[in-house]
């Protein structure tokens, strides 16, 4: 499959070939795999034991929606890393780097560069102003109907795009991990979503997640060190081998096609790394911990381990052209020169059978669909919130409507949201979703972005410049989108794009920030003047995290 | 009462300390990400021969390899550098802020 996306898509398509990874092309159902989904099971029942746990004590709003702040900064880290590293994460950056060699390991650099740039700039900000979303801190001192309303509306778009993706991704990965109908996966993930979130909330979300982390990081791991030890864990020794077999021959440690046009290379790097600044299931994760302090090790833990994967992905990647690429066995007809069985995003699976069997396999499968499993679940508590805490609670009720009924509303959103999921899965199963990531990054990256980032510091943002910039923004990567190749071209059939990039940021962010710019310098209302002089405060907030939501209730 | 807090708390010499020492930290290790990576990419789009050169004479492994690597662990050491000194230094002088505003409270 991802042989084909790459033919299909060239040069200047290879920036959608990598959010294509994310979202899992049509596969073909494989033999039932038993291993894998008695392992699944396993976590299956795990977790519904913690979300039964979790349930008594979720409680009260703070409780719900961010565990009551009770998240040490080490689980945060791990939750973190587990909301960012995505089943193609596993499988399609495994199978980039066994197909492009050097260019995988350009594209995690790009997933990975962002973090830093978070802790430094946001990280404490984000904590010290933040209560249970995002908008808490753009409309700390702007005006919060009109404010939270536009911060809700490009949040569930956000969600409801990563939603399409993850849903469909499941749907194909059941078909090929586990053997079982499309329909199946679609229900089960909704199913088991709606359970965590409604009973078990932050608590039991972030558990979930932190599990399926570990066992990421544990079974990434263990494959990496028993395909290594068929090397003499010598990487020198890998590359040779590799070399002479792999179609790029020397070539393989070179930059490749990837990123050849430095237009793409900038936008990708900037919707990469602002993108993951914007998205609202990542952003809640601020609010779980105690204080800045903790969510500074948050940052520190996560991005420890996200930088860890990746090298191990590179060392998977590298070991498969070896183990699964010489192996008759994993091709179709038993020939290597051919397709791969299941496709090219199976080069992870196929390496764990090669070097630990069909238990290893099965753990491997397990993992990689708890992980659709855990994001789902976490971008439906984002979603939920942007619901009942900004829209129902803020909005409607102005701020009067009580603990209980507000939680009630979220978890009506978190059912409804289940059921939107599980309707745009069976929908989209047969459309072409490979836009649907770089979308949803996008849309963060110039939509949540740039009126966060502003809100925190600068003084002379106003609810219109405010208010211009999100819907701006959210316009423009939307138009820019569909105006691309990925959009334009392979979904609606016709011959050339408008846009010539596939990358929407390097073009949408800027129009942001200079609707932002413009609007609120023009603003000279008497509001827009209280707005500005309310930023000193805000300002020492932010500084001091002096007023801060603490850690409630525990 | 919090306005007349951060009122005190702006007006603290420590708290105009605190602003400039942490903002200029964490500007400083901003700058040295993006060059980095930005430049990085640049070379990657401008100069990509120079990433595929070997690091010693016969040697596989390359260059684009080898700072990558490096790049990798040298963002996490940063992040650990700013984690380290901001949850010490910078959060005494946060509780210190914070306490002589609670002081000027009686």
């Amino acid at each position: 499959m991802m042989r084909h996306l790459i033919t299909a898509t060239g040069l200047l398509g290879f920036a959608s070939l990598v959010f294509a990874a994310d979202a899992v092309g049509v596969t073909e159902k494989q033999a039932t795999n038993w291993h894998a989904i008695i392992m699944f099971c396993i976590f299956v029942a795990l977790t519904m034991g913690i979300t039964y746990w979790a349930a008594s004590r979720t409680k009260s709003t703070a409780d719900f929606y961010t565990a009551g702040g009770g998240i040490t900064g080490f689980q945060n880290g791990l939750a973190i890393a587990g909301d960012y590293m995505s089943a193609a994460t596993l499988l399609g950056l495994t199978a980039m780097v066994y197909l492009q060699g050097y260019d995988g390991y350009i594209y995690m650099m790009c997933f990975f560069a962002g973090w830093p740039i978070i802790l430094f700039l946001m990280a404490e900000r984000l904590r010290n102003l933040g209560k249970f979303t995002f908008s808490d801190i753009t409309a700390y001192r702007l005006d919060q109907g009109k404010v939270r309303t536009m911060a809700a509306v490009s949040s569930l778009t956000v969600v409801c795009f990563y939603l399409i993706a993850q849903m469909v991704g499941a749907g194909q990965l059941i078909k090929l991990l586990f053997g079982l109908e499309y329909k199946v996966a679609i229900f089960a993930v909704g199913i088991l979503m709606m359970v965590y979130v409604t009973f078990g909330g932050m608590v039991a979300t972030t558990w979930v997640q932190i599990i399926k982390a570990g066992m990421l990081l544990f079974g990434g791991t263990l494959v990496m060190f028993l395909a290594m030890s068929e090397f003499g864990f010598s990487f020198t020794n890998l590359l040779d081998k590799a070399m002479s077999v792999h179609s790029l021959g020397d070539k393989l440690m070179q930059p490749g096609s990837f990123l050849a046009d430095p237009v793409t290379a900038i936008s990708l790097g900037l919707g990469l790394m602002f993108g993951t600044a914007g998205l609202p299931h990542i952003l809640m994760r601020f609010f779980t911990v105690s204080d800045a302090k903790e969510a500074r090790k948050s940052v520190l833990y996560a991005s420890g381990f996200v930088a860890y994967f990746f090298n191990v992905i590179f060392l998977m990647g590298l070991t498969g052209i070896l183990i699964v690429g010489q192996n008759p066995e994993f091709f179709e007809g038993g020939d290597i020169a051919g397709k791969l069985i299941g496709g090219g995003n199976m080069v992870a699976m196929h390496l764990a059978k090669a070097v630990g069997g069909n238990m290893l396999l099965g753990f491997l499968a397990a993992v990689a669909f708890a992980t659709i499993l855990a994001v789902v679940s976490g971008l439906a508590l984002a979603g939920a919130s942007a619901i009942s805490h900004d829209i129902y609670a803020r909005v409607i009720k102005k701020g009067q409507a009580s603990e209980a009924a507000e939680i009630r509303v979220s978890k009506i959103a978190t059912v409804c949201l289940g059921f939107v999921a599980i309707v745009l899965g069976i929908a989209f199963e047969k459309q072409n979703i490979a836009f649907m990531v770089g979308l949803a990054f996008g849309v963060a990256a110039a939509a949540n972005f740039p009126v966060l980032i502003l809100s925190m510091y600068w003084k002379g943002l106003t609810t219109r410049g405010a208010l211009w910039a999100g819907y701006g923004g959210l316009v423009s990567a939307v138009v820019f989108v569909v105006l691309s190749k990925s959009v334009w071209v392979d979904v609606f059939g016709f011959a050339a794009a408008p846009f010539p990039y596939t990358q929407p940021a390097l073009f949408a962010m800027p129009i942001a920030f200079l609707l932002a710019f413009i609007f609120s310098k023009s603003d000279n209302s008497v509001r827009a003047g209280q707005e500005k002089e309310a930023f000193e405060d805000q300002y020492v907030r932010a500084q001091t995290g002096f007023g801060a939501a603490a850690a409630a209730n525990h | 009462m919090s306005s007349a807090m951060y009122e005190r708390m702006r007006a603290n010499p420590k708290f105009q300390e605190l602003v400039t020492r942490r903002g200029r930290f964490a500007w400083v290790l901003s700058i040295i990400v993006l060059t980095m990576f930005y430049g990085f990419v640049m070379v990657v789009a401008f100069s990509p021969a120079t990433l595929g050169q070997p690091i010693a004479e016969g040697s596989k492994v390359t260059v684009g390899v080898a700072v990558e690597l490096f790049m990798f662990i040298f963002f996490w050491v940063l992040t650990a550098l700013y984690v380290r000194r901001a949850n010490t230094e910078f959060d005494v002088l946060t509780q210190e802020v914070v306490k002589e505003a609670w002081k000027g409270q009686k």
